[in-house]
């Protein structure tokens, strides 16, 4: 019957459907992990609200699983690949705000939307209203989501789902990861899953002795861990409360999660090659390098920019390097509140941590915007051209730079990375072009702008349930694109429009 | 006469201090006008009052405890015997006790790595908390179990053909 329904034309819409159906079964049993935490403290309606949303995950997930089983076969186009990754997202996001959205906490369901896709893009901009209220359950679903958007939802489908499909490197590619640590791509998914779930043992593992150390009850020092684990590993910023990682009061805790952010920054591969003994990539990589020089050029000039707001040395350096750190990493966990933001900081500390923001952290690794690497790569252009000026017109001048391999430098590079950097350039101007036009100052717009597209998630204090609906949904919107740089909703649209003109 | 005069003089006293008293109690001031006016209230003494949330992170002879008055919670260091007062800390099915705090507003606290906080010289327990119990909602406990019921299996059947 469906064959009437789905011409041979429609092979590829119905296997991105299939694929999609796939993925959405595997956010539905990660979301199981939830409901098992509300059962845990006895929170009965989350509980019910948790399983509301499971069951939809594997209703819908089933519709298209059933509509395109017989593509199993089938080899993704890059088109395809692409248009699934984005429509997956896209569905996942939608169906993962249901919970949220009856639990009560969230103004409207646009704002629990807003949450769930600020959460799987790892920005971390939140609207949830009486967080301090909110259910464990609740707070475990919000911080799943982050892990599961943060190690890429399709790539958990392909590292346990998607055994014998082939044509997987497009979705692998469509999840904005520009590298592969092995040829086989499940081989790789395999890799980034293993190194996270690692760093997971670990990273909560110290949060948790630390959180009892700074006086929490062991169960909450866990549950606290964890999710700030989760929410600094994935360069997400959420938090289990209000005052973000404020609460804690406490330097240790605070060096604790540097690590987690800068670790969650790291591209995976750089992990792999670490973590397997080649010690010598971490220093040569032409990546950290640039990410290390810019950290520290955006710090260095941060501080002198609140020079005058912060007097104390220390405090000064904690304080900047801090949200400096969380801003290049894409991280967006603080110490300050939003409105000290707007009140405190100097016009220029607000534009050196907007170009932080937008800086972003390695390709392949949880981190939002422009990435180190595009940065690297333009570098290396820009002394090439310079060296092809005072060099006689007959040298050649090759230049190389080393990430991962020794790799020559080539047009292709550089026309890559001088689009994605226009693209984001582009966006950002767009969103904060928005945010004035919505009435707010224009600091203001430029960071909530660079913040929502850069998936960093520090706000100024635009973001709240009371700001217009508009400017969610081009927030929301902005996650979207940054997150999957650009390729993959594009990729969608034209897929989308190819199938409708195929009729 | 003279000792009568004394009395009421006494009497006139205890009630100025109580008025007063009550007056500052029911004029703290609030989160947003000291976040968004730090630095004119840098180091003054002010009045705070809102729910006691999450934990008493003790650390020595002192312990933080983050109060919420609705808008934002502000962290305040006190000292641990006057942190034991407090019984409810606002959580999920639990309210937390209202807390009144008179103490030194920080907006970059040089103890504290630049925190904004408040370094607290009195606290009093203005309201005790409560536990709320939890009323299950029937519609979504029928609606839950059917939606998960349903959903469950179908995926068996797509696990079961290997779909």
């Amino acid at each position: 019957m469906y064959k009437n329904k789905f011409r041979d034309g429609h092979v590829e819409l119905r296997h991105v459907l299939y694929m999609t159906g796939k993925t959405l079964s595997a956010i539905g049993i990660v979301e199981v992990l939830a409901a098992i935490t509300s059962i845990l403290y006895r929170e009965w309606n989350m509980l019910f609200n948790l399983m509301i949303g499971i069951g939809l995950f594997f209703i819908i997930s089933f519709i298209f699983i059933f509509i395109g089983r017989d593509t199993k076969e089938e080899r993704f186009s890059w088109g395809a690949g692409m248009s699934m990754v984005a429509l997956t997202w896209a569905f996942g996001a939608l169906i993962s705000a249901v919970p949220l959205y009856l639990s009560g906490h969230f103004k409207s369901y646009l704002d629990a939307f807003f949450e769930v896709m600020s959460g799987y893009t790892t920005t971390g901009l939140v609207l949830i209203q009486d967080l301090d209220h909110a259910p464990m359950g609740l707070n475990m679903w919000r911080h799943l989501i982050c892990y599961i958007g943060g190690q890429g939802m399709v790539l958990m489908t392909l590292s346990f789902l998607a055994s014998g499909m082939r044509g997987l490197l497009k979705v692998y590619m469509g999840e904005a990861r520009d590298e592969q640590i092995f040829p086989n791509v499940m081989h790789t998914a395999r890799i980034i899953w293993s190194v996270s779930l690692l760093y997971l043992v670990l990273g909560t593992l110290a949060l948790t002795i630390n959180g009892v150390l700074i006086g929490l009850p062991l169960d909450m020092a866990f549950f606290r861990g964890l999710w700030m684990f989760l929410g600094g590993w994935d360069t997400a910023g959420f938090a289990p409360q209000s005052q973000n990682a404020m609460y804690f009061h406490s330097l240790s805790y605070e060096i604790i999660c540097m690590t987690i952010m800068i670790l969650g920054t790291i591209n995976f591969a750089l992990h792999y090659f670490i973590l397997t003994g080649n010690y010598k990539e971490g220093i040569r990589n032409a990546e950290i390098k640039s990410l290390f020089t810019t950290i520290t050029i955006l710090s260095f000039l941060g501080a002198v920019a609140l020079k005058s707001i912060y007097s104390d040395s220390t405090v000064s350096i904690r304080k900047t390097f801090y949200h400096f750190l969380s801003a290049h990493t894409g991280t967006g966990f603080a110490t300050l509140y939003s409105q000290q933001f707007f009140y405190e900081w100097s016009d220029s500390a607000i534009i050196l941590i907007v170009i932080a923001m937008l800086a972003g952290g390695s390709v392949c690794s949880t981190a939002g915007g422009i990435k180190a690497l595009r940065f690297a790569i333009l570098a290396n252009a820009v002394v090439n051209d310079i060296k092809k000026m005072i060099k006689p017109d007959s040298a050649v001048v090759i230049e190389k730079f080393h990430h991962l391999k020794e790799i020559t430098l080539q047009d292709k590079h550089v026309r890559n990375a001088s689009i994605i950097i226009l693209l984001y350039i582009t966006t950002f101007a767009f969103g904060t072009l928005a945010g004035t036009f919505f009435g707010y100052p224009l600091k203001a717009a430029m960071f909530e702008s660079a913040s929502a597209l850069g998936n960093v998630g520090l706000s100024i204090g635009i973001t709240q349930p009371s700001m217009p609906d508009a400017l969610k949904i081009i927030y929301i919107f902005m996650m979207w694109v940054g997150r999957l740089e650009f390729m993959s909703v594009i990729a969608l649209f034209a897929f989308l429009f190819k199938e409708a003109k195929e009729g | 006469m003279v000792r009568k005069l004394f009395i009421l003089l006494l009497l006139l006293i205890s009630i100025m201090i109580t008025y007063l008293t009550e007056t500052s109690l029911a004029k703290p001031i609030d989160s947003n006008t000291l976040i968004n006016n730090a630095f004119k209230y840098d180091g003054k003494f002010i009045e705070f009052q809102g729910e006691a949330i999450g934990e008493i992170m003790k650390r020595g002879n002192y312990a933080w405890v983050n109060i919420h008055d609705g808008s934002n919670a502000i962290g305040v260091f006190l000292k641990y015997e006057d942190a034991k007062k407090i019984k409810y800390l606002g959580k999920h099915g639990v309210k937390g006790d209202t807390v009144y705090v008179k103490g030194i507003f920080n907006r970059a606290c040089k103890e504290h790595g630049g925190d904004l906080d408040i370094h607290a010289y009195q606290i009093k327990i203005l309201k005790r908390g409560y536990e709320i119990e939890e009323k299950v909602d029937k519609t979504r406990f029928v609606i839950g179990i059917l939606i998960f019921a349903i959903g469950s299996f179908l995926m068996w059947t797509v696990f079961r053909y290997k779909w």
